[in-house]
């Protein structure tokens, strides 16, 4: 019988290690920055290129930079999503433009509306690669001192902002 | 016989399809003047992976990621910056994911020296089963009788 417990223990050990790694998903990474502080950038802004936009926009209070493209499925999931939320007022929504088309940008914010108090235009990719972008839609809450609190990689909807964001905004706002 | 060595010439010609895929340039950026310059950027983008498709190397992929990440490697391979410094310029926004080596340090040790532990552990675990055995006397019994080296 003894010979028998070295591998029923050996399966045991293994069995909790390979059920952790089936509920992760290798194309979620977490973030770097969690924790740490955004990047700063600056980029010509989307619907007035005479206008420069950037991390010193938001300085000094709490807002959401939301990376997105018109190739990108997920963005055109979470938009309306975005146009409510930017409706009531809880936190500005700044856009990163990443590697699109000029032309359509403009155009898609014009036809869907524009949730961003400004979209920041990132054609040759350089401001993506600056916040680790790999896929959009990724959207970055970050606090009054410029800390990334979370990085949401995917389309936001009404459920994910009520489970994640909102928790992490209201114990920030009690800790101001 | 004939159909036979069709199937195989068919075959040569397959194989050597995937490897002209494989030899198609992806990388469409300049190549660097000096050659040791070439070989660092060959050697950092093989070492890089490609974060939207993730089992590639930037070197592998055309995604428009990977081509961004190799133009970066490229400037600052151009500015000077030494192989440590680029691995920390992506570390620091992508995560130590990004590198298909994950450096030695505290967080990634365990990687490094799980496979020694594991080696050493079937090694200890080897020896004692032949060191048992070892002890057992010879005997024939539950071999199987029409074996030829058992009559030997």
């Amino acid at each position: 019988m003894t010979r028998y417990i070295l591998p029923v223990v050996g399966v045991l050990v293994l069995v909790p290690f390979l059920m952790i790694g089936l509920t992760k998903d290798p194309s979620r990474l977490p973030s770097p920055y969690i924790g740490k502080a955004a990047p700063s950038f600056e980029l010509p802004s989307l619907t007035n290129p005479e206008q420069r936009m950037g991390s010193a926009s938001y300085a000094g209070q709490m807002a959401l930079v939301n990376i997105w493209a018109t190739w990108c499925v997920g963005c055109r999931q979470e938009h309306d999503f975005l146009n409510r939320l930017s409706e009531q007022e809880i936190i500005p929504i700044y856009g990163i433009n990443w590697r699109d088309n000029h032309g359509d940008a403009s155009q898609w914010l014009q036809q869907l509306g524009d949730p961003y108090v400004a979209s920041g235009y990132d054609g040759d990719g350089r401001i993506g690669i600056e916040w680790g972008a790999y896929g959009a839609p990724e959207t970055f809450l970050i606090n009054a001192d410029g800390i990334v609190l979370y990085k949401h990689l995917g389309p936001l909807n009404a459920a994910i902002w009520q489970n994640l964001f909102e928790p992490l905004i209201a114990a920030e706002v009690e800790s101001q | 016989m004939t159909n036979r060595s069709t199937t195989s010439r068919l075959s040569i010609f397959m194989l050597l399809l995937c490897w002209a895929v494989s030899a198609q340039a992806i990388d469409t950026g300049e190549t660097f003047d000096d050659p040791e310059l070439q070989a660092r950027y060959e050697h950092i983008i093989s070492e890089v992976r490609c974060l939207k498709c993730q089992n590639q190397t930037i070197k592998d992929s055309n995604a428009f990621l990977a081509a961004d990440l190799r133009r970066e490697i490229r400037l600052m391979l151009e500015e000077g910056l030494s192989d440590a410094e680029i691995y920390d310029f992506l570390v620091e926004r992508y995560g130590e994911f990004a590198l298909y080596s994950p450096r030695a340090s505290g967080k990634t040790l365990v990687l490094w020296i799980a496979p020694a532990v594991f080696l050493l552990g079937g090694a200890f675990f080897f020896a004692q089963v032949v060191r048992r055995r070892m002890a057992l006397p010879i005997d024939d019994e539950g071999l199987d009788e029409d074996s030829p080296e058992q009559n030997a």
